[in-house]
């Protein structure tokens, strides 16, 4: 008996422990390691040990490098300009078609291919459709009479182009969850609103719009979130040219690494893309927390008035 | 609204049609482009979608795995080849690992609470926020130098597991605490110890859950470029690294390079139409029960 007990309080102990050493000495130890590298003088070529402790120059540099304050402000320009405009057509999208459609499941699945095929393949093919002679763009553009446009090399053009192909993978995603949010929305609500003689404008901005806003919010930020992230699509599209113009911080980071094997520089930009994440992160775990407790104390105030 | 639900305005389907051609068509071009001969891709003449078609395409790309040798492939690479198995391998073990490691922690978590929900999805929330260009550098340099698991299929491996563990808990922590406890009580009282249980009782119970985790996971790894690029050596490489290598700046063979994107994606495309709905109540559990 007594070692079936002393089984029983180590079960959960064994069923954790294969994941905990798998993510200690593959993810938590590499992080920790990297932020101790990142004030390091190293290259590629280094053990770790051999590599001069160099304080916090690795950081002080990169706030003097202007290319890197410079891809800083594209992935910000990039991620407020995606997430804005998938937030916008994807939220609109699931209103216009929140209703008894026929083939909507079919829509669905259809709209799912885009995030999960490879990100260095959507990089591919719309670096086909872009392509100045042979793309589908040009071609079309100039069988109408117009000029073609310089997609990728012009500065400007390469930021559209990056952020129309990232608009193609994403939105969808914004689309599925808002529709699932909108279709668990208490039906009384609604109806008390049709009772009322509510228009279905009002409808959508008194009623349906405030009572996804937690999921909206939380889809907001996992979006933003996996903005920062992206960094196949544009590698295989531009990578980061013309100039810097589509050079965002995780692609700065691999060709830091890559091409210029400075590896201590990079660990200090792979820091500051850290950081940035984690204060996103925790702005939406407390966001999560408030909402958690407003109900709590909704559902306490309901019962009294209850009672 | 319940009454309009028979009859509903023709816009809303000409709406979803164009949805459909947008979120379709740059797909549907990679596959007609793959059935193109690099002439016809390049002479404006030829149609994007009407062209006499051919596999000339595949067969270059496929040429060490087929059990003929086309005739137009004069010398056969066979990178490909090799790194389409690297690539079904290396996939498939560490999704049956994340899986089988996922769902016991996740078990663990949720029956026997010796840490707070709060705290696990807390962490796993931050551990999914992480880039993998974030770990790069760390795991480029400790695969290197102190475990001795470059360009080896077990580094990757090893890499992909923990990307994909906090995940994967998180969403089967959600399945897992709809089964019933009553089920287990009563195996128990059959005499059946944890380890039973949980294989026998619980894990046949969230199978929808262990297919969406199953398929995010798999995505994942098959996917993924950066680590893999930075790990691997020749002969270890894998489907994505292989693709990037291969596109050169100018005179792309845009032909055979589609082929070899469409490999790629042919497996994600097929998870996507045989399990679309485990893939939606995976991707939603992952996003409203933050």
């Amino acid at each position: 008996m007594s070692i079936a007990n002393k089984a029983n309080r180590l079960t959960p102990y064994v069923f954790m422990a294969p994941a905990a050493i798998i993510l200690t000495v593959a993810l938590l130890y590499p992080i920790c390691y990297m932020i101790y590298a990142s004030f390091l003088d190293w290259s590629p070529s280094q053990r770790i040990g051999e590599a001069d402790f160099v304080g916090l120059r690795n950081y002080a540099n990169l706030l003097q490098d202007a290319a890197f304050r410079e891809s800083f402000w594209v992935t910000i320009k990039f991620a407020a300009v995606v997430v804005t405009l998938e937030m916008i057509i994807g939220v609109g999208l699931a209103l216009l078609l929140d209703r008894n459609i026929k083939g909507m499941s079919t829509l669905r699945t259809i709209f799912i291919l885009p995030m999960m095929i490879a990100p260095i393949v959507v990089g591919l093919m719309w670096r086909y459709m872009y392509h100045p002679t042979v793309g589908i763009f040009n071609r079309t553009l100039k069988s109408w009479g117009f000029e073609g446009i310089p997609w990728l090399s012009d500065s400007n053009w390469s930021f559209v182009a990056v952020v129309m192909a990232d608009v193609w993978q994403w939105t969808p995603f914004i689309f599925i969850l808002s529709l699932a949010a909108m279709q668990s929305l208490p039906r009384s609500a609604l109806e008390a609103a049709e009772i009322d003689g509510a228009t279905e404008m009002q409808k959508i901005f008194f009623i349906k719009l405030p009572l996804m806003l937690p999921v909206l919010i939380v889809t907001l930020m996992l979006r933003l979130i996996d903005a920062f992230k992206v960094l196949e699509v544009i590698m295989v599209l531009t990578n980061g040219g013309p100039g810097l113009s589509t050079e965002i911080v995780a692609l700065r980071i691999f060709r830091t690494a890559q091409e210029f094997q400075e590896l201590g520089e990079a660990a200090a930009m792979s820091n500051t893309l850290l950081m940035v994440l984690m204060a996103l992160t925790i702005g939406m775990f407390m966001y999560n927390k408030m909402q958690e407790n407003r109900a709590v104390r909704m559902k306490a105030a309901a019962s009294k008035g209850a009672v | 609204m319940s009454v309009q639900k028979e009859t509903q305005n023709p816009m809303f389907y000409m709406l979803m049609v164009v949805l459909v051609v947008m979120s379709l068509g740059p797909i549907v071009l990679m596959l007609a482009t793959s059935f193109k001969t690099n002439v016809d891709v390049y002479d404006s003449s030829v149609s994007a979608f009407f062209f006499a078609p051919t596999m000339a395409n595949y067969e270059t790309v496929l040429c060490d795995v087929l059990w003929y040798e086309p005739s137009h492939v004069e010398y056969c690479d066979p990178t490909f080849g090799r790194a389409l198995g690297n690539s079904i391998y290396v996939a498939l073990v560490s999704t049956g690992l994340t899986l089988l490691m996922g769902c016991m922690a996740a078990y663990a978590l949720v029956r026997f609470r010796f840490m707070g929900r709060g705290t696990v999805s807390m962490t796993t929330l931050m551990m999914r926020m992480v880039p993998p260009a974030v770990l790069l550098v760390p795991v480029f340099g400790i695969w290197t130098f102190q475990y001795g698991l470059d360009g080896t299929f077990t580094g990757i491996i090893l890499v992909y597991t923990a990307m994909n563990l906090p995940f994967v808990i998180w969403i089967l922590q959600s399945f897992i605490v709809q089964v019933p406890m009553q089920l287990e009580e009563a195996a128990r009282m059959d005499g059946a110890n944890p380890i039973q249980i949980f294989f026998l009782v619980v894990l046949p119970i969230i199978k929808p859950g262990l297919a969406a985790a199953a398929i995010f996971t798999f995505r994942i790894a098959w996917n993924e470029f950066l680590l893999g690029n930075a790990l691997l050596d020749r002969n270890t490489r894998t489907v994505p690294v292989t693709i990037v290598n291969s596109i050169t700046e100018y005179d792309i063979n845009w032909g055979v390079i589609m082929a070899t994107g469409m490999l790629l994606a042919i497996p994600p495309i097929l998870f996507t139409f045989v399990a679309s709905k485990q893939i939606i109540t995976g991707m939603t559990a992952g996003a409203v029960k933050g």
